[in-house]
């Protein structure tokens, strides 16, 4: 996930009506978050102005069997058995409502064969994701999602993407960022939502979402992006050497993190999360953690608004 | 009277779907504790809950109703995640409440 900038940047978005794919011509590995971005992109201008082009090596079988292929014109030049399939990963998906969704959680997680604890967090992440898709995106094609599970590293990388409106935005109505990097730091504050400015949110928004989520990958010690617009944010991997669990904080410019807002523009939202099964910590313990931080953050920004004594 | 809402019949193994929880809310849970019932949210069988549920689920019924709501509400079989979540969601509530009280 560390190169997905360099993956960002390289992406060519001038010509909104036809997506052409080109992997390496050697290898080909490849994050859920680049095959739903290209997936998303494949759905929006039609299979038949999509296609994978140049030679594709053997590693490439990779996206054939994420399904990428099969959005494309492209045929895909792989032959295997289909009963190879019994990895441990989900092929790309597309959930456009909450009853998807539902189905998505209960029947395709499984496939990761992960055990219930580590089921439980990644079913947390996708149901919150997944859900800020469908209620804030206005993304008619849904939410575009894959994941992997790599043995060597017993990680769970996850991709999501949606090609709406856009976290600024989406952000704009109550918050008028300036730009897509403030719109997405916004958007990881605990307590902000896109949909009032009052504290506790509405009845259906808390403006929690991300910001656990970021929070889930940071005490996991991995790394957690958002592409949104021009804009990215990365939270950069907590290093092993520091011992306990990482700091927690409601200002995501106080996390370790890159920034740009550089990018070429993308209309929609990519989220890609990675999670290290070794070093998941109790679920509760991990929610308390984070639970903290948020009751601070709306403690501070209450004292923010109490009446200052005078002194003259 | 006392109202017993099983959640695993509903919101099934993992509740995430906040259009189930709104529908909860609005349609059992609001108007039962108005009319001073107690509800008991039968957590059985589920294995978790997302924030966003449980905040769509419970924090109208703190902000309208507050003491009502924390007298009446109550929450049973409820396993170390859900109660984690639910009390987050309580924390923030009371203090984001109280916040907007000021100024």
């Amino acid at each position: 996930m560390r190169n997905f900038k360099g993956f960002a940047e390289s992406l060519d978005l001038s010509n909104p009506g036809k997506l052409e794919i080109a992997t390496h011509d050697k290898w080909v590995t490849v994050h859920p978050a680049n095959l739903v971005i290209s997936a998303a992109l494949a759905i929006q201008v039609g299979k038949s102005n999509a296609e994978i082009i140049g030679d594709v090596p053997e590693t490439g079988r990779y996206l054939d069997r994420m399904g990428l292929f099969e959005l494309t014109q492209t045929s895909s030049p792989f032959v295997y058995q289909k009963k190879e399939e019994a990895g441990r990963f989900v092929p790309i998906k597309v959930i456009k409502t909450s009853v998807d969704q539902s189905h998505f959680i209960t029947d395709v997680i499984p496939l990761l064969h992960l055990s219930e604890k580590n089921a439980t967090v990644v079913k947390y992440i996708i149901g919150e994701l997944v859900r800020n898709v469908l209620e804030h995106s206005f993304a008619k094609n849904g939410a575009i999602v894959a994941a992997q599970y790599y043995r060597k590293t017993n990680r769970v990388s996850i991709g999501i993407c949606d090609t709406g409106i856009g976290i600024w935005k989406s952000m704009n109505t109550y918050w008028h960022p300036k730009t897509d990097i403030d719109a997405i730091k916004l958007a990881l504050t605990p307590g902000i939502t896109g949909t009032t400015r009052k504290e506790g949110g509405t009845a259906e928004n808390a403006g929690a979402g991300l910001f656990f989520i970021k929070s889930i990958a940071k005490i996991n010690r991995n790394y957690f992006v958002i592409f949104s617009g021009s804009a990215q944010y990365t939270l950069l991997k907590h290093k092993k050497r520091i011992k306990g669990m990482p700091r927690l904080y409601a200002d995501p410019a106080r996390d370790p993190h890159s920034e740009t807002n550089l990018l070429p523009s993308f209309q929609g939202t990519v989220v890609a999360v990675d999670i290290s099964l070794d070093e998941t910590p109790e679920f509760n313990d991990l929610l308390s953690s984070i639970g903290d931080v948020y009751d601070k953050a709306i403690r501070e920004r209450k004292r923010e608004k109490y009446k200052k004594p005078k002194f003259i | 009277m006392k109202k017993n809402i099983k959640m695993r019949k509903i919101a099934g193994d993992f509740a995430e779907n906040k259009d189930i929880a709104k529908k909860m809310r609005i349609e059992i849970i609001m108007p039962a504790l108005s009319k001073g019932d107690e509800v008991c949210l039968d957590f059985e069988g589920v294995s978790g809950a997302t924030q966003s549920f449980v905040h769509a689920l419970i924090s109208d019924p703190i902000r309208e109703l507050r003491n009502v709501a924390f007298d009446n509400l109550v929450y049973k079989n409820a396993n170390e995640n859900i109660r984690e979540i639910i009390s987050i969601v309580y924390r923030y509530m009371q203090e984001s409440l109280d916040g907007n009280k000021v100024g």
